[in-house]
């Protein structure tokens, strides 16, 4: 099927979207746009509403209200026709656990067909670097290699969009890093769009063109982890001795600041140290804050820094 | 290609793959081959036993009764406990995130366990015919017989299954659909003649499928004779198999809703809570 939409149409354009679950709020307006072929991540501490927003989004919850369109479709009506060109690849799923790896993706790949022409299970295999369990049931695979195949079960199908929830959650260094290289490998495949969730801003900064930060049920920060990175640092600490004294300043403009303090001091001035806020630190107090259960002001905060 | 077809394809070709995969798994194959070997070692005891009016021993004309309560504990049974478990490790929600995957897994799920219920059925007969003295299947007529209560049983009971398997969210629930089926088992006719129970215990056994499938096998399997011990001394053919269509008429009506609303509700988080529910109750 020949699809009318164009590349420059955002894979993902969300406005205003709402779920409210009894009486709480979850999501209080979340906008966003993903574009074709771009690799996002949803960043936020956990409890922020990411799953919540990308269940939205692959059709398995009903909105509470706003606008969301996946794929050029409203996701509350898309049909098989939709779902053939989306991937989804959940948190843990520990499904079909007495099948054979290759039978299983080979299973899945039939589903496909009237829709396009799959991935061969072989191919597959060595694309997730699964050759040698191929034989093997699901049941007896490590953590990372069975999230090795949840990614292959989620392309077989060759989607336009894949949605990866917390791909790296419990994993140990090594594994995160072998699946991290299975994530760039497959950014580099015929411009599929990703669009990740994580809560780890390490992790997003390494897989992604763009960051998203939700908290507070919004999104209160986008932009590349460059451009959030500056934006986080544009306050700097500036602290020296001075006649046996700490002195601590807080400057926009720490240059300017130190020009102007070392030529008026006449060699007074030691111990010179220039801090400069990172997007690490202005997180990591964001997460703090919001596990304390201070939403509000974590993300005024958060936001002041990141303005 | 059409769709549609493709994913019934899918699920047919999964139904034998998971056939498969339940016969070379020998917990699987353990977990009803061990429940069904206590009970016939049992009815071998009872082939000294003699039944009133009856020409064969209470071993024997337990066998085929025994048989039809294969059907419908192998059918709802079989669909139940692997639609809950399939809930719970993320195989149904798998299924949802793949085009026509639900059509898919249900033609399998139904499949598969039509398949390894006649499967076991047909073990179970090879034993009473062996073992048991006084069963005669021998004519077309009762060959016949067999097989339409095989199949109008699991047309009842299969859906059955489907429906109890769609209303039951939380796994630890598996014992409020089990405890009422033991009961009705023993108010069903299978290990004793009904017609020994209080009147009213037989009305209620006759409400349900398992003694008209236990009717019929034991109409398709015991001498002629043994129909002394039944209801109204005879068969009730007819009556027998309106029932069991009317259970398959309706659980195939009711079935087709409460999956759809089922797949509807699927999702990672409804997942994971029902996996927090089962840890809580084991942990």
């Amino acid at each position: 099927m020949a699809d009318p939409r164009s590349s420059a149409d955002p894979a993902i354009a969300v406005s205003d979207l709402r779920m409210r679950y009894g009486d709480k709020d979850v999501l209080v307006g979340v906008d966003f746009t993903v574009a074709t072929g771009s690799v996002t991540a949803l960043l936020g501490p956990n409890g922020a509403g990411k799953t919540t927003t990308v269940e939205i989004l692959e059709g398995f919850r009903a909105r509470s209200g706003g606008e969301a369109s996946v794929l050029g479709v409203d996701p509350a009506r898309g049909d098989e026709h939709w779902r053939a060109r989306m991937g989804i690849v959940l948190q843990e799923w520990r499904d079909n656990g007495k099948w054979r790896v290759r039978e299983l993706l080979a299973h899945f790949a039939d589903y496909y067909r009237p829709y396009t022409e799959p991935w061969g299970a072989d191919e597959l295999l060595e694309l997730v670097g699964l050759t040698e369990q191929a034989g093997q049931r699901l049941q007896t695979l490590s953590g990372g290699q069975r999230r090795r195949l949840d990614v292959a079960a989620g392309i077989v199908g060759r989607p336009a969009l894949l949605f990866l929830d917390e791909p790296t959650t419990g994993f140990d260094p090594q594994a995160r890093r072998e699946f991290h290289d299975l994530i760039h490998r497959l950014t580099d495949l015929e411009g599929t769009t990703i669009l990740l969730t994580t809560h780890d801003l390490a992790e997003a900064e390494k897989l992604a063109e763009r960051i998203l930060i939700l908290a507070g049920g919004r999104i209160i920060a986008d932009g590349s982890p460059d451009a959030l990175a500056r934006a986080a640092a544009t306050t700097a600490e500036v602290k020296w001795m001075q006649d046996g004294v700490l002195q601590v300043h807080a400057t926009e403009d720490a240059t300017a600041f130190t020009r102007k303090l070392l030529a008026t001091d006449d060699g007074a001035v030691t111990d010179l140290e220039i801090h400069r806020a990172s997007l690490e630190e202005a997180y990591l107090t964001l997460v703090e804050q919001f596990e304390a259960g201070e939403t509000d002001s974590a993300v005024d905060k958060f936001q002041e820094v990141t303005r | 290609m059409n769709p549609t077809a493709n994913a019934y394809r899918a699920g047919w070709r999964r139904a034998l793959i998971e056939t498969r995969l339940y016969l070379s798994t020998p917990s699987d194959v353990l977990g009803i081959v061990f429940p069904l070997g206590v009970m016939v070692t049992v009815l071998l005891f009872l082939r000294g036993v003699d039944v009133e009016e009856a020409p064969v021993s209470l071993g024997s004309m337990s066998m085929p009764s025994l048989i039809g309560m294969m059907i419908v504990w192998g059918g709802t049974f079989g669909v139940l406990g692997t639609m809950v478990m399939d809930r719970t490790n993320g195989t149904m929600l798998r299924a949802k995130a793949i085009p026509g995957g639900m059509n898919g897994y249900l033609v399998g799920k139904l499949g598969s366990v039509s398949i390894v219920t006649a499967f076991n059925v047909v073990v179970l007969l090879i034993v009473g015919l062996l073992f048991f003295d006084g069963l005669d299947f021998t004519s077309p007529g009762r060959w016949l017989l067999f097989l339409a209560v095989l199949v109008l049983g699991m047309a009842a009971t299969i859906p059955l299954g489907a429906i109890l398997g769609a209303l039951l969210d939380n796994p630890n629930n598996m014992a409020l659909v089990m405890l009422p089926f033991m009961g009705l088992v023993a108010v069903s006719g299978i290990f004793y003649p009904i017609t020994a129970l209080p009147d009213w215990l037989q009305v209620i056994g006759q409400v349900f499928p398992t003694y008209w499938t236990g009717l019929g096998m034991r109409h398709a399997l015991l001498p002629d004779g043994a129909v002394a011990v039944e209801v109204g001394g005879s068969w009730r053919t007819l009556t027998m198999f309106i029932v069991l269509a009317a259970w398959a008429a309706a659980s195939i009506a009711f079935a087709p809703k409460l999956l759809s609303r089922m797949a509807r509700r699927e999702s990672g988080s409804t997942m994971a809570a029902r996996r927090e529910k089962v840890q809580q109750n084991w942990g």
